[in-house]
């Protein structure tokens, strides 16, 4: 498969992403909220979300690895399951649950929320952009 | 804060499409289904970062509420906060996080615990804790009502 065939099922996978969230309920922040708030008005939907996209990927990843390679690239570009924990990968985790919290977003249900017009998500994916933006920079730079 | 309603089918149902998702992509492209990660490849430099394809994939994500809409008929409802100080801090809390990280919800949450990735799982276990903490604190302590 060509160059043009990994674009054509990117964009499929991309688009069964984007309906998989809204029709999970993630693309709306009150209820990634509510599923933050073991204290409050729990709502325990996210946990299914993530119960059924493991389900999926679990034993999908495994029968798509024991190919030689992907359709449309030479390998597989996936990190060794055994790489080490650093400090960088704890304190960025830290601080993306801290946003995560603030308002709700993550990146795909940011993106997601676009179209949809609330001005506050322009800003939050503004936010987003730009800080993933200044990461490489500051990384090109050293 | 806005009351949601528990959906366990519905969010099952979606959580299956997305797991889908990420076995399509690693099938056709040999690459993690993680959004923030996806972002990043839009950027320079490129290499072996397949810049194209990055963007396939955000277009078509951003246009699936419109997709969604002529397959159902129904108009998507979502309370976002409305104060533009705390989008814009989160928006880089999470992105500068996730770029430290290497990964988000999608990429260590999704793709690294179906891999049984060693570091995904601690970045899971360490953003949940955060943001569940973050929520208690505006929520109960602060007692914010932004949502």
């Amino acid at each position: 498969m060509s160059r043009q065939g990994g674009a054509a099922g990117a964009a499929a996978a991309g688009l069964l992403f984007g309906l998989g969230l809204i029709l999970s309920g993630m693309a709306n922040p009150a209820k990634v909220l509510n599923f933050l708030d073991f204290t409050g008005n729990w709502d325990p939907s996210l946990a299914f979300v993530l119960a059924g996209a493991i389900g999926v990927a679990a034993p999908g990843f495994w029968l798509v690895r024991r190919r030689a390679a992907p359709l449309a690239d030479p390998t597989f570009h996936v990190p060794p399951a055994d790489a080490p924990i650093d400090r960088k990968l704890l304190i960025g985790a830290a601080v993306f649950g801290i946003g995560w919290g603030l308002v709700g977003f993550c990146p795909g249900p940011a993106l997601v929320s676009i179209p949809l017009g609330a001005p506050a998500t322009f800003v939050f994916v503004a936010g987003m952009v730009g800080a993933i933006a200044a990461g490489l920079l500051l990384r090109s730079s050293r | 804060m806005t009351l949601t309603e528990f959906t366990p089918w519905a969010s099952l149902a979606g959580g299956a499409l997305i797991g889908a998702s990420a076995v399509l992509l690693l099938l056709v492209t040999g690459r993690l289904a993680g959004i923030s990660g996806i972002v990043r490849r839009l950027f320079p430099p490129y290499g072996a970062n397949a810049p194209l394809e990055a963007a396939a994939f955000i277009a078509a994500l951003l246009a699936s509420p419109v997709v969604w809409r002529l397959l159902t008929g129904a108009s998507l409802q979502q309370t976002v906060t409305d104060n533009p100080v705390l989008a814009l801090t989160a928006g880089v809390l999470v992105g500068g996080g996730a770029f430290a990280a290497s990964g988000c919800t999608s990429g260590h949450g999704v793709c690294g615990l179906s891999r049984l990735s060693r570091r995904s799982i601690a970045a899971t276990a360490v953003f949940m804790t955060t943001a569940a903490a973050t929520v208690y604190v505006v929520r109960h302590v602060v007692g914010g009502h932004w949502l």
